[in-house]
């Protein structure tokens, strides 16, 4: 398969240098370093606008308010929550997997030398920097401050610069379905001999699933901010009343994007956790068919469920309860999976590396994720909760708690691959307490609030509720000190970590670690890999490999 | 009443978890979610003591160690599906039911209308036609609300009596309760709706039959002057107060503020191409700001007060423009 002859150390970090190298490269492992090099700083900024809202809820408002107790204005807030939503969702955790781990990992778990189009993965990088681009325009100069969900008629009514927003998210939504394109043609026509659908590993599952999501949801979302757009530069009634049209179905649309989306967040974190809970326990996942299955029976029936964000807003209560229903139909698959990565750790052989701690991490918090959306898919309890601090703690808990550890987890577990570089243990295992206790500190006191009526997206509030906002906001910087310490580890790791000799450090199955070099080369493999076993049979006594071994 | 809301302080009533429940006959679902939450807590503990117990009794304790092949068992996966599935399916029963109580308000309730806007509720009372800023009910008496919005979608949530529902423009939505303690429970909205969405608070009060008909009395307006029929609409039903200031600070809101503004000389922004014009600020003026707010901008204020067009009638805009006028020393 090699047509270039290569040095010894050639890998793909150092085959060609140069900025324009990267910026232009067709290379997916290069595309995924790029993609996470900007996510992470689109987190970074994020994060800051959350540490700016907890700061500011930490002062008792209503009754005592005097107009000096106030930190920053009214509106500065709503678009403060407004950018924290927007950026997290559009630019950080719908990309975070597929684009970054999703476009290294793929072609290398199954032993392709690249995605099956290189430059169209290029031009998604490129169309997600441009989309980014808007939404950084009307963070600085326009503002926003209709809520990530962008309901109507209040943004077709707001002087905020929503038209830059929605253009933004519109071009983003391009740059997802078109990796979502490639990644399923890849995963239908490149893999390697021996490798077949049940040879993939899970996160190849987690992958294509999401990826067919991508491609059939998100056009849904598109046309639908277009619509917005139209509405207000032009003034057809579409979603306004007082236009003849409909504000409900706005929120149709969205969700009928939105809801499926968080299996875009959530399912390739799924697969990483499949991964690393193999690789650091030793063990054959339990129930591969299940597990597998499982991720495409929640693509499925995902996109059946969205009317379940809408039983307070006026829709049918009739669709409202069929809602309910099929909400329950994706909840068994999501306990098949977590009883069955349970059940793997049994007689294992565990260690307790950093990748493992976040997994623990991410099977704490998202089991608490998935039991309180139990209690948001009945229809009556619901009610009482919605639109409250219980769902902000409910979807951080999935969307934090969830994809970002797993993300996190991952990044750690595939380090040595993607850099050639040693992480430092300790660090990378307090790193993953700290952010546990602040993750928790921060997160927990909401569904209390939120059981108790504390409404979500208040600038002011009650002060019964004064006590768990100041948790709250006390456990936000607990946890940014956490994200911090991750941040500094992989930086110290970088450039003044020991080199990583051995290619496969964890002794894992899979095609990405037995057959590349400690960091791949340009083509990923020196010959062509052939599958001839599961990815997970750890079963046989593996050797201990030894420095330098390829 | 104040001008704008005014929260009061109070002190918990209620459980770790939820408020006190004033409304229990509406949908009944503390008893769902004390379910969910004992469920919850219990598979919680099962998930991670196993977790936490092959975490510890699996750890790695050399270099190699052998591991079984154990690939599934098909009885046990079968197990932890059928399960969870059976108790999905009895919550989503036990919410089906309380769902249609909810849905389903009693025939002999009383009925009130409410609007809400930014940034404030505004109740009629069928019956009496008085207009109220707080809901005035009698206790152990079933009340419909029969509720719709004047400009962006609002949310209309009692936690103490487990109701909430969106409002919207152009359409109705409907929601009712039974108070069975007397009280103060606060209004909050759950749908958001722009600068002051977290401070559109509101009460149910809940009181005596006796207290419900003075309100009532109180609240129909009789023997009003012009001024203070406007200066009433300003603070109530209108929610003026909460975008202008009237009093002599001129304090700034997010609208000018309008004390002493009558009878000067107002200069006006005419878009789109943003002209400057003066223009005298007297009845005719006020008339139309209400009415047709944005075929004029004021400098330094942003383009979002909402249009009143057949929201207040002749008598009421005039006793608006009559309280205005009356703003000075």
């Amino acid at each position: 398969m090699l047509t270039s002859h290569h040095d010894a150390g050639s890998n793909y970090l150092n085959a060609k240098k140069g900025f324009m190298s990267w910026l232009f490269t067709v290379d997916h492992k290069r595309i995924g370093i790029m993609y996470f090099v900007s996510i992470g700083v689109f987190f970074l900024v994020a994060g800051l606008f959350a540490l700016l809202l907890r700061a500011e809820l930490m002062q008792v408002r209503i009754p005592d308010a005097t107009a000096t107790s106030y930190m920053i204005s009214a509106d500065h807030y709503n678009e403060a929550f407004t950018f924290h939503g927007a950026i997290m969702v559009f630019l950080v955790i719908i990309p975070s997997i597929p684009a970054t781990l999703g476009n290294f990992l793929l072609p290398l778990m199954i032993g392709a030398k690249d995605v099956a189009f290189p430059k169209l993965n290029l031009i998604s990088y490129h169309l997600y920097i441009v989309g980014a681009l808007f939404l950084v325009y009307t963070v600085a100069f326009g503002g926003l401050d209709t809520g990530w969900t962008f309901y109507t008629p209040y943004s077709t009514q707001t002087s905020t610069s929503v038209i830059a927003a929605v253009f933004g998210a519109f071009i983003l939504g391009f740059a997802s379905i078109l990796t979502g394109v490639n990644f399923i043609v890849t995963v239908h026509k490149m893999r390697a001999p021996g490798m077949t659908w049940v040879r993939m590993p899970l996160f190849v599952w987690a992958i294509y699933a999401t990826s067919v999501i991508q491609v059939l949801a998100t056009p849904v979302v598109g046309v639908t901010l277009i619509l917005v757009a139209i509405e207000r530069l032009l003034g057809i009634g579409i979603f306004d009343s007082t236009l003849g049209g409909d504000p409900i179905l706005f929120q149709n649309f969205f969700w009928f994007y939105s809801h499926p989306a968080v299996y875009i967040m959530i399912l390739p974190a799924f697969g990483l956790v499949s991964e690393m809970i193999t690789a650091h326990s030793r063990k054959s996942i339990f129930g591969y068919k299940a597990v597998a299955i499982s991720s495409i029976g929640i693509a499925v029936i995902g996109f059946f469920v969205w009317g379940h964000h809408m039983f307070t807003s006026g829709q049918s209560a009739l669709a409202s309860v069929f809602f309910s229903l099929l909400t329950y139909g994706v909840a068994v698959p999501t306990a098949i999976k977590v009883f069955s990565w349970v059940a793997t750790l049994y007689k294992g052989s565990i260690s307790f590396t950093t990748p493992m701690c976040y997994t623990f991490v991410f099977l704490f918090l998202f089991l608490i994720g998935g039991l309180t959306g139990i209690f948001l898919g009945a229809l009556s309890t619901d009610v009482h909760l919605h639109n409250t601090y219980f769902v902000v703690a409910h979807f951080h808990y999935v969307m934090m708690g969830g994809t970002i550890i797993a993300w996190i987890g991952a990044v750690f577990h595939w380090w040595p691959k993607m850099t050639g570089k040693k992480y430092s243990e300790t660090w990378g295992i307090i790193s993953s307490v700290v952010v546990f206790i602040g993750f928790n500190l921060t997160f927990f006191p909401q569904f209390v609030m939120g059981t108790r009526g504390m409404p979500r997206r208040y600038y002011d509030y009650l002060p019964e509720y004064y006590n768990f906002h100041l948790l709250s906001s006390i456990g936000s910087f607990v946890l940014a000190i956490g994200l911090f310490i991750v941040l500094f580890t992989w930086l110290h790791s970088i450039f003044y970590g020991e080199k990583e000799t051995r290619s496969n450090p964890w002794r894992a199955k899979s095609i990405d670690w037995t057959d590349t070099a400690v960091v791949p080369i340009e083509h990923n493999f020196e010959k062509q890999p052939i599958s001839s076993h599961g990815p997970y049979e750890f079963d046989e006594l593996v050797k201990p490999a030894k420095a330098g071994e390829h | 009443m104040s001008a704008t809301a005014m929260p009061e302080s109070t002190s918990w009533q209620g459980s770790f978890w939820l408020p006190q429940n004033a409304s229990p006959l509406t949908g009944g679902q503390d008893a769902l979610f004390y379910f969910i939450y004992y469920l919850s807590v219990f598979f919680f503990i099962v998930v991670v003591g196993f977790m936490v117990y092959f975490a510890w009794k699996y750890r790695k304790k050399k270099e190699g160690e052998k591991t079984p092949d154990i690939h599934g068992n098909t009885k046990l996966e079968i197990i932890w599906s059928v399960i969870p599935g059976i108790l999905f399916i009895v919550i989503f029963i036990w919410g089906f039911r309380d769902w249609v109580s909810l849905n389903q308000p009693p025939q002999d309730a009383m009925e009130v209308r409410v609007t809400g806007r930014k940034w404030d509720w505004s109740f009629l009372d069928v019956k009496t036609g008085a207009e109220t800023s707080d809901l005035f009910v009698p206790v152990n008496k079933a009340v419909l609300l029969t509720m719709s919005s004047a400009d962006v979608i609002h949310g209309f949530y009692v936690p103490d009596f487990r109701i909430n529902r969106d409002v919207l423009p152009t359409m109705y939505t409907k929601l009712w309760f039974k108070a069975e303690k007397e009280g103060n429970y606060p209004i909050l909205c759950t749908q958001y709706c722009g600068t002051k969405h977290s401070q559109m608070v509101r009460y149910v009060r809940v009181v005596s039959e006796e207290e419900y008909q003075k309100q009532m009395i109180a609240a129909q307006g009789a023997g009003l002057t012009p001024a203070q029929l406007g200066k009433k609409i300003f603070e109530g039903k209108g929610a003026c107060a909460s975008c202008h200031s009237v009093t002599k600070e001129r304090t700034r809101l997010v609208g000018p503020p309008l004390y002493g503004a009558y009878g000067t000389d107002h200069k006006i922004l005419i878009p789109p191409s943003n002209k400057e014009e003066t223009i005298k600020f007297d009845d005719n003026y006020i008339r139309k700001s209400i009415l047709e707010p944005n075929y004029r901008g004021v400098p330094g204020y942003a383009l979002i007060m909402p249009s009143y067009q057949g929201q207040l009638n002749d008598k009421e805009l005039s006793a608006l423009a009559e309280y205005i006028k009356s703003l000075k020393e």
